[in-house]
């Protein structure tokens, strides 16, 4: 079998089917993983029954995240539960239900994302594993019970945009930061059809949490995945997450790319999308001084660990603005006890921050947190569409957790920057 | 299928998946019909009510942007459009289209006024608008989604085949 030289796509394609795939190639692909979430998972349920399932192929590459409605704020969205519940049960998929969090953050820390698999999820963010070298995509309910059924999915290979950015952020600059200068930059039509490689020194230098965020919002472009390098980084991540053997891929030398950007981001400021597009953004200056309502410090885009201590530290012995309302949401139960264990969640509540449920909530306007009428919002989210949030009257800001916390105590948004001076 | 007649709803660019149904109803409820109602609703309000059965929407660039739901195209299906019209579709929402079988056709739309009758030939990929006295060539559809969108749907293409019936060399 000999493989052709591509992109980390083609690559990742092609070692699945066995033979070269080049963009533009439709072609049929087993999956490693499968997510559904319960926005998604009901219509999955029934396409599956329509299509004569009987068995799921493989129960143990399949998970269920009650994360959307969580815990049920309606009697009908305990009706779909339960039916979820019952699914989970018949055919031994594995659940995580309420409150154990965001599906982004629980399919890769339970270890279900590995370097060079494809994952597809019943939910658009599901590119948030591209950060661990995986080709993650997000799929309809009728394409997830197809897969369920046969293991597969079928797939037209993307054509790819390399991102390399350069140089080193200033201080009181973050991943979200990046990741909405890349959203703007390439706007929300951009990378559609396309696969994102992001790469760079400034990649290199972050988190796998950071990364997250930046391969999270690939999808905001209209990107199908924003896929990153497998290096030590990621394996120290999956250490004590799995087992199996992985084989981190990487794109050949002489790979074919449809653009390559270089960026060098020294200079980057924070960056605020004002409503209502996400890729409606500006340097924090063009909107500094807006009064806020509500912030909200969480979701798949910035509930981790890091974020949180980010923002604990500018909260810490400071009080939220009386006109603020200050929500968080870890990503994760995980996530969460961190934030007990390391005195975090101690100083964000004392600072006056109302924690909520692990899970979407607010964030997609289910439950804990729906804006009033006029009010202005500064989320941690990867959207600020017009009633994203429950509210098609307020106006949703986006925004990295430093530039939240800092901006929930002076009631108007604020520079963190200044916290650096 | 091969051939749809109706009138156009024109939007602009970017209607993303909250506007075609909110999140806030989606999770509610399983039923089309009534999710039908709130269709564009935050776009057009009272939009539902002016659909004539076989109508369609006609949009600028990168419609059903957003979410993975797929209760975005059934709902507008539900609704009675018999297709969607769009200079460019976000990749998610189109797939999901094809899968319920859904037609959706991307071509220029600059010149669809509000009201313009339609024809549409799915085949072909042509859209002749009758008022205007004008055609125009649609991008062909992919020959897997012509198998699929043909059976109707995914859900008729798996009974039908048994599985991916589009040469499965995985
Ligand atoms: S946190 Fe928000 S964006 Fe992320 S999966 Fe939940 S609803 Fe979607």
């Amino acid at each position: 079998m000999v493989i052709r030289m591509g992109t980390m796509s083609e690559e990742i394609l092609s070692a699945h089917v066995g033979k070269d795939v080049v963009a533009g190639d439709i072609v049929i692909v087993p999956v490693d993983f499968i997510m559904g979430q319960d926005g998604t998972t009901s219509l999955t349920i029934q396409a599956f029954r329509n299509m004569g399932g009987k068995s799921v192929h493989d129960p143990d590459k399949f998970a269920i995240v009650i994360d959307h409605n969580s815990p049920s704020p309606l009697e009908s969205v305990s009706n779909i539960h339960d039916q979820i519940r019952e699914f989970s049960e018949e055919h031994h998929a594995i659940l995580y239900d309420i409150g154990e969090g965001v599906c982004h953050q629980i399919v890769p820390e339970k270890g279900h994302v590995l370097p060079g698999g494809i994952v597809i999820g019943a939910d658009s963010h599901t590119c948030t594993y591209g950060a661990l070298n995986s080709f993650a995509t997000g799929v309809g309910s009728t394409d997830l019970a197809a897969a369920l059924i046969s293991g597969k999915t079928w797939m037209k290979a993307p054509g790819t945009i390399k991102l390399i950015y350069s140089g080193s952020l200033p201080a009181g600059v973050y991943s979200k930061d990046v990741a909405l200068h890349m959203v703007g930059k390439l706007t929300a039509n951009g990378a559609t059809y396309k696969a994102l490689e992001i790469q760079g020194d400034v990649i290199d230098s972050f988190s796998i949490e950071a990364r997250m965020t930046i391969s999270n919002m690939a999808v905001e472009t209209g990107a199908k995945v924003g896929i990153m390098r497998c290096d030590s980084m990621v394996q120290q991540y999956l250490k004590g997450r799995t087992t199996e053997q992985y084989r981190g891929v990487d794109a050949t030398e002489d790979a074919r790319y449809d653009k390559i950007v270089e960026d060098d981001l020294s200079a980057l400021s924070p960056q605020v999308s004002k409503p209502h597009e996400v890729d409606n953004v500006v340097p924090i200056a063009e909107v500094a001084g807006t009064e806020v309502d509500e912030v909200f410090i969480g979701t798949c885009t910035n509930g981790r660990l890091e974020d949180f201590s980010i923002a604990a530290r500018l909260l810490a012995g400071k009080q939220v603005s009386r006109r603020v309302r200050l929500i968080v949401a870890p990503a994760s139960r995980e996530i969460m006890l961190r934030c007990i264990e390391e005195g975090i969640l101690d100083k964000m509540v004392r600072a006056g921050a109302v924690i909520v449920t692990p899970g979407c909530g607010p964030c997609v306007g289910t439950c804990g947190g729906i804006p009033a009428d006029g009010e202005v919002v500064l989320s941690t989210a990867n959207r600020n569409f017009k009633g994203r949030m429950g509210n098609s009257n307020a106006f949703i800001y986006l925004a990295s957790p430093a530039t939240a916390a800092y901006s929930a105590i002076n009631g108007v948004i604020s520079d963190p920057r200044e916290v650096f001076e | 299928m091969n051939n749809l007649r109706g009138r156009a709803h024109v939007f602009g660019d970017n209607v993303n998946t909250d506007y075609i149904i909110s999140g806030k109803y989606k999770f509610k409820t399983l039923d089309m019909n009534e999710l039908a109602k709130h269709v564009m609703e935050d776009l057009h309000p009272g939009f539902y009510k002016e659909i004539e059965d076989g109508d369609f929407i006609v949009a600028g660039e990168n419609f059903g942007c957003g979410s993975s739901r797929e209760q975005a195209p059934l709902a507008i299906q539900a609704a009675g459009v018999g297709a969607v019209i769009a200079r460019s579709f976000a990749r998610i929402f189109y797939r999901n289209c094809i899968n319920i079988g859904l037609p959706v056709v991307e071509c220029d739309t600059s010149h669809i006024r509000e009201g313009d009758e339609l024809l549409v030939d799915l085949r072909k990929g042509r859209v002749h608008n009758v008022t205007a006295d004008r055609s125009i060539g649609a991008v062909p559809l992919p020959a897997v989604m012509v198998r699929i969108l043909g059976d109707g749907g995914l859900v008729e293409h798996f009974k039908k085949h048994g599985g991916f019936g589009i040469g499965d060399e995985g």
